[in-house]
């Protein structure tokens, strides 16, 4: 394996514990992930799972009352945890990017769509406002916006979702940042719009040679975008690997059952989805065992009192289960 | 490339007169009450700094041949128990009002934004502070502070325009802490915070220009209940002293003593007040519709 571009080593977050005592929210517990330049990695998991705050720590973006206990976040050979708050600045996007969910709230309502694509390059790159805005018309012709240079002195609400998130990837894609993480970024568009902005994505990334951590609770986008797949579950890993084989052969009670309750053409048609029973795990109060031993059909006594850790196996391939050995299935 | 060079200029905001234009045109045919109320305020506002051109006579000059006349072609507002002409002294007052209204509505404005902005953005342990203290402050009842204050330092312009800014100005920086909570917990902020923006560049760029509506708004009515407050000071006797000519000193010395015998004389600055006030008021409503982006084009 190249040596990766991000790695994360042990992360730790906690929400709350501030006024009163209120117990304190595990959100991200002993995370660990590797990150390959180019490589496109998707975070799935339900909400609650602690992906978008494993992406939010990455650039230290995490609101209060959350912190960050533990861990090391090592980007390009840097901790980025240990950097001052001008360090830091100058990582966010510049060299790691972040596009977020909602396109209709994520750009700025007061200014022009010219000046918010043009920030990053004044805010890293230094530039002038014209040569900035210049810039910003081919950043905004490359993510495919027609008449781009008409439409910089246009505000966000004459834009449509699906125009919003193409304006956010060329603001976000500005200065070239070496990672972008994209948090749920079609969640809140049109289905035809999704797969248009996960094609630009992608091809944005590609071209750019920049890597994609893309998280999404979306499997078919998973499917189809992602090299690496991670499976998060109350603020754990619980399975990580290459997609195609992560697919063929889920190894985590959890990843099956995510798998089984999607919806297919083939088969079983017009028959009952498959779900799994129970509910997310409380992250204030998890187990003391695998926070998913209470929905787990292969539940076994050792699973109650200790959680399991990532075992790492051939292929790229790791899980968090008792109940899974190689070779043994 | 020619193309984009030629289209740069047209998308930098604020360049060309012609926005402004516009934007009277918008305001004259969307909100022909608040146009009105901006026509009337500036009436107010241009007669108050030509005052001194525009009036027929000083505003000490008596004539004792012609006391307590009502309104006439010679006295258009009539005179006073001095024989001192009203219209002068009514302009002379507007100027003083807008000196008063303006300033110390701008320091308001100021003190509202210094603590609203740091206090709503910051947030933690400052916001606690700063808000009790501001809940504090605000348990006093206005006046009664004003007066107590007033007493101490002594009537003069200065310090009603630092008095009333200061009382006006931290209890309004709850406002614009509600809305600069508001706009923080936008997805642009932590947007702008991912691109690598600092705190000041954030509170510059994205949460100032987003909480503009309501400075505005903020101003345009501050200007009128300072103008009210000034007015109900110099009626007390501790606002500007006299003989400087303010619309509340006139309301109680010559208005109250001589009602009945020259009624024009509390009429005329009591009148003026009121208008003064309600344009103020109107204006502001309407800049506040007008100048929301999300309304543009609507």
């Amino acid at each position: 394996m190249k040596e990766p571009l991000l790695r994360i080593d042990d992360l730790n977050v906690t929400f709350g514990a501030g006024f009163g005592n209120r117990p304190k929210v595990r959100a991200v517990t002993s995370l660990s992930l590797e990150v390959a330049p180019g490589e496109t990695l998707a975070i799935v998991g339900e909400s609650g799972s602690g992906k978008s705050v494993t992406a939010l720590s990455i650039l230290r973006l995490i609101p209060e009352p959350g912190r960050i206990e533990s861990g090391r976040i090592l980007f390009e050979g840097k901790d980025l945890l240990a950097l001052d708050d001008a360090g830091i600045r100058s990582v966010r996007g510049n060299r790691i990017a972040m596009i977020f969910q909602e396109p209709m709230s994520s750009l700025n309502p007061v200014l022009t769509i010219g000046r918010q694509v043009a920030e990053p390059l004044r805010l890293h790159r230094r530039l002038k406002r014209r040569e900035a805005l210049e810039r910003a018309v081919e950043h905004l012709k490359s993510v495919a916006i027609p008449d781009a240079e008409k439409r910089l002195g246009d505000y966000p609400h004459q834009f449509s979702g699906g125009m919003r998130q193409r304006v956010m990837i060329a603001m976000a894609l500005a200065c070239h940042p070496r990672l972008l993480i994209a948090d749920e970024p079609t969640t809140a568009l049109d289905v035809t719009v999704q797969a248009q902005i996960l094609e630009l994505l992608k091809e944005r990334t590609r071209e750019a040679d920049s890597a994609l951590i893309l998280i999404t609770h979306d499997l078919g986008v998973v499917a189809r975008y992602a090299d690496r797949v991670a499976v998060m579950y109350g603020g754990r890993i619980v399975e990580s690997g290459p997609a195609a084989a992560l697919y063929a052969d889920p190894r985590h009670p959890y990843t099956q059952g995510l798998l089984r309750s999607v919806p297919r053409l083939e088969g079983n048609c017009g028959g009952r989805l498959d779900s799994i029973d129970g509910q997310p795990p409380d992250l204030a109060a998890l187990p003391a065992g695998c926070a998913f031993a209470p929905r787990c059909p292969q539940v076994r006594d050792r699973c109650l009192t200790a959680p399991p850790l990532l075992e790492a196996g051939a292929g790229g391939r790791a899980w968090a289960c008792y109940g899974y050995e190689e070779g043994a299935a | 490339m020619t193309t984009v060079a030629a289209a740069v200029p047209d998308a930098l905001p604020g360049r060309d007169q012609a926005r402004w234009w516009r934007f009277t045109v918008r305001l004259f045919r969307t909100k022909p009450l608040g146009a009105a109320g901006a026509v009337v305020f500036a009436i107010f506002l241009l007669s108050g700094i030509f005052a001194g051109v525009i009036a027929p006579y000083g505003i000490n000059e008596t004539d004792l041949a012609h006391r307590l006349e009502p309104p006439s072609r010679q006295f258009l507002l009539g005179t006073d128990h001095l024989g001192r002409d009203l219209f002068s002294r009514v302009l002379m007052g507007a100027r003083l009002s807008m000196i008063v209204g303006f300033c110390a509505a701008a320091l308001a404005t100021v003190v509202s934004i210094v603590i609203g902005v740091l206090s709503g953005y910051l947030g933690g342990w400052f916001d606690m502070l700063t808000q009790r203290l501001v809940d504090a402050w605000m348990t006093f009842p206005d006046l009664v502070l004003l007066i107590v204050i007033v007493s101490v330092v002594g009537p003069g312009i200065t310090q009603i325009v630092i008095i009333l800014g200061l009382l006006y100005g931290i209890a309004g920086s709850r406002i614009i802490r509600g809305a600069v909570t508001s706009v923080r917990e936008h997805v642009y902020t932590h947007a702008a915070q991912s691109i690598g923006a600092g705190t000041f560049h954030i509170l510059r760029r994205h949460i100032l220009p987003n909480v503009m509506p309501v400075v505005i708004v903020l101003f345009t009515t501050r200007v009128g209940a300072v103008i009210l407050s000034e007015a109900a000071l110099s009626f007390l006797g501790l606002g500007v002293p006299p003989p400087a000519p303010t619309w509340g000193g006139m309301l109680s010395g010559d208005g109250r003593t001589y009602l009945y015998l020259g009624p024009w004389l509390a009429l005329a600055p009591g009148i003026c007040l009121t208008v003064v006030v309600y344009a103020a008021n109107v204006f502001g409503d309407a800049l506040r519709d007008l100048l929301d982006p999300r309304m543009r084009g609507t």
